[in-house]
């Protein structure tokens, strides 16, 4: 069982809300990868607009935990105050922690994430930072108070799986009893259950599932691969060799050569 | 007064930021706000004047990744 923040989780899946083509889509999605964890964000509104208060109904309505993230934001400021607002509209503590520092990678700037979340984590916030697989901005974020660590596999939406498997596995190996989310870039199910052979506690993830050609389907895939993954790594995987080894026993082979 | 709500300008009468939101149509809402880049909690809302010229941000659930 995951355990984030002193809160168990049954499912190691857990899924964004956004991109998908309509609501309904997107509630039968959740359903079908059995993530009780959802993201969230927020936006601005107009006073005539209704689309945040129909959404926040929606979102009571799953009965789910969610996650709020700081999304677009660019500085620490930004990234602190948006905290707030998303604490208060979402009555939780838990915030993933976004400060971007380069529009075309969407990478973390790794330097604003610590400043913020070390801010944060002193109001009393429960902080879930994206990142980077950097070991020592690992350390910096552990030393600041975050209990769970979310690096990338890739670039946000971009679909490419574990771009550093080398560094994900240090960063594991370093951090045996911080639970470690592999968040953003993943694109078919094969990357999650990659991720969880890993040792990974669970995968985030939203656009693999939301622009597939058949959301719900897809959310259920990733729901199975990041089982089995889970599965494949308590079952401990053999070393890859360089060299074949017959599986069938030589003993007992008839002697038919000449 | 003149005030920003998410960048867009509105005259209002002088008085708090939960005035405010009441006349721009905002009342019984679900949002949290900023006042010029600080966020205010709503249950300060009723003592948070606004100035001339002030900068609100007013935010409401979305969908997230």
């Amino acid at each position: 069982m995951a355990s984030f923040y002193g809160i168990d989780l049954k499912s190691r899946l857990l899924l964004g809300t956004a991109r998908y083509p309509s609501p309904a889509v997107l509630e039968r999605a959740i359903k079908a990868s059995g993530a009780e964890v959802v993201t969230v964000s927020l936006r601005r509104e107009s006073g005539t607009g209704r689309a945040g208060q129909s959404f926040w109904s929606f979102i009571q309505a799953l009965g789910l935990k969610v996650l709020p993230n700081t999304a677009g934001c660019h500085s620490v400021k930004e990234a602190v105050t948006t905290a707030h607002m998303a604490r208060e509209l979402f009555d939780t503590n838990w915030i993933k922690l976004e400060v971007i520092g380069e529009a075309d990678t969407l990478q973390p700037d790794v330097f604003g994430l610590v400043e913020a979340a070390r801010i944060l984590c002193e109001e009393g916030f429960e902080v879930f930072p994206y990142t980077t697989e950097d070991l020592v901005v690992a350390d910096r974020l552990v030393e600041a108070g975050c209990k769970v660590l979310m690096p990338w596999g890739a670039p946000i939406g971009s679909a490419r799986g574990l771009n550093n498997v080398y560094g994900l596995r240090s960063l594991r190996a370093h951090f045996p009893d911080i639970p470690l989310v592999v968040d953003a870039g993943l694109g078919v199910p094969s990357h999650a259950a990659a991720a969880m052979e890993l040792g990974y506690d669970a995968v985030l993830l939203n656009t693999a599932v939301a622009e597939a050609g058949d959301p719900v389907e897809m959310a259920r895939a990733f729901a199975l691969a990041t089982e089995a993954g889970r599965a494949a790594y308590l079952a401990r995987p053999m070393e890859p060799r360089d060299m074949a080894v017959p599986s069938t026993p030589l003993i007992g082979k008839a002697a038919l050569g000449d | 007064m003149k005030i920003f709500l998410n960048d867009d300008a509105h005259e209002v009468d002088p008085g708090t930021l939960a005035a405010a939101l009441d006349t721009l149509g905002y009342g019984g809402r679900k949002i949290a706000t900023a006042v010029n880049g600080r966020f205010v909690a709503a249950a300060a809302r009723l003592r948070t004047p606004l100035a001339d010229g002030d900068r609100i941000e007013v935010v409401a659930p979305m969908q997230g990744g």
